[in-house]
């Protein structure tokens, strides 16, 4: 547990008069509102911090008692002293009905401000109960392999077991909403939703764009030039191809349908994209260095 | 629409403390839509969320309806923008991924 110099969170000194917190907060508070920075951490972070920096020296009672107390909080006969005052405190204001901290999670405050000021205090702007319960995000780390298929899978989310049904197909970076699995309401209210971002890594040898694959396979000169019969990897197993005679290095070719399921179109995939790369051989036997200074010499008696 | 969806605008504005007059605000700058019956205004269960989230923005951040419309449009461009982005960070893994 640190000191948090409230006073530096938001911007101000020492002797700032309470109009100038009230500003201070007030600009911070646009700035970081959870409301206007969707999917943001760090602004939610900061915006707790910006609160509590408000509790504390927005209330008069509670700035005096930080300012003589708060950069020694270690001294136990203090935070006594600090203690017995919140206690007088407490009881005040429970009557007035409490700050909930429900809209953007529990936990809204330091430890530091837990130890000085109790648990939490009402006052503020957010004085009132909300509706519907907190939203929840959520991580899903899968292989490019595992959604090729649609499978079921359970989440752990706040110590509760959901099982999901992850359609085959979905994107990196997707988040998909499950409807009143968040937090719970207040007042009656509605389920929070939670919000599940897929993160999928790709340890195959295709490249995908959506339901499209890619992929680079090598062919000999030989084959190249003369055409001949291949075996190439598609994602779910092998098909035999036939090369074209005068085939160039980078010169593709589309295996319709033999790509990455389309998301939420059962059956419905997208297509292989496979380029050619010829190899140049760099060792070669006697006999095929004398086919080629053959080809040479044809060549060059041809011009 | 069943009856079972929709919540009343009184209850709402009494739990987060705001006048009646500002969700009408909201409703009149079609920013949400709310159905009449008798003489209460009723929301559907799944605009809920959108109109706390504007009430919060009007309490805590002291914004008129009008600010209010302008930000939800600039969220919804970040919105659009950021899965335009994501498309496009996919798309760029298939030029960097070196096989």
């Amino acid at each position: 547990m640190a000191y948090i110099d409230y006073y530096k969170i938001l911007g101000l000194s020492k002797s700032a008069s309470q109009s100038d917190i009230k500003k201070a907060y007030r600009k911070m508070a646009r700035k970081y509102h959870p409301d206007v920075n969707p999917n943001d951490s760090t602004a939610e972070q900061k915006f707790k911090e910006v609160n509590e920096a408000h509790e504390v020296l927005g209330n008069v009672e509670n700035r005096k008692k930080y300012d003589e107390y708060g950069a020694d909080w270690k001294h136990a006969d203090d935070i006594k002293k600090a203690r017995q005052q919140q206690q007088e405190q407490q009881r005040q204001y429970s009557s007035q009905g409490g700050f909930t901290g429900a809209d953007f999670g529990g936990g809204d405050f330091s430890d530091f401000f837990e130890s000085m000021f109790g648990g939490r205090t009402s006052g503020g702007s957010r004085s009132s109960t909300t509706f519907k319960g907190q939203d929840y995000n959520a991580e899903v780390q899968l292989d490019l392999k595992e959604v090729y298929t649609t499978q079921k899978q359970t989440l752990t989310v706040n110590g509760k077991n959901i099982r999901i049904t992850i359609p085959a197909g979905v994107e990196n970076g997707q988040v998909i909403k499950i409807k009143g699995h968040g937090g719970a309401g207040i007042n009656g209210g509605p389920k929070g939703d939670l919000y599940i971002t897929f993160a999928i890594k790709n340890s195959t040898r295709f490249r995908r764009v959506k339901s499209d694959l890619y992929s680079d396979v090598s062919i000999d000169v030989v084959t190249a030039v003369l055409g001949g019969d291949i075996t190439v990897s598609t994602f779910d197993g092998k098909v035999k191809l036939s090369v074209k005679p005068g085939t160039q290095t980078d010169s593709k070719i589309k295996l319709k349908g033999k790509g990455f399921p389309k998301y939420k179109k059962e059956g419905q995939f997208g297509d292989l994209y496979i380029t050619y790369k010829v190899k140049v051989p760099t060792q070669l036997s006697e006999k095929e260095k004398e086919l080629f200074e053959a080809l040479k010499n044809i060549k060059d008696h041809e011009h | 629409m069943s009856t079972k969806q929709l919540i009343a605008i009184t209850p709402i504005c009494t739990s987060y403390n705001v006048e009646v007059s500002f969700v009408a605000t909201l409703k009149e700058l079609g920013l949400i839509a709310l159905t009449r019956q008798k003489e209460e205004f009723y929301i559907h269960i799944d605009e809920v969320p959108t109109v706390e989230k504007m009430i919060r923005m009007h309490r805590d951040l002291n914004i008129n309806p009008e600010g209010i419309d302008v930000i939800f449009n600039l969220l919804e461009r970040v919105d659009t923008m950021q899965s335009e982005m994501t498309a496009l960070k996919n798309r760029l893994r298939l030029y960097e991924d070196d096989l």
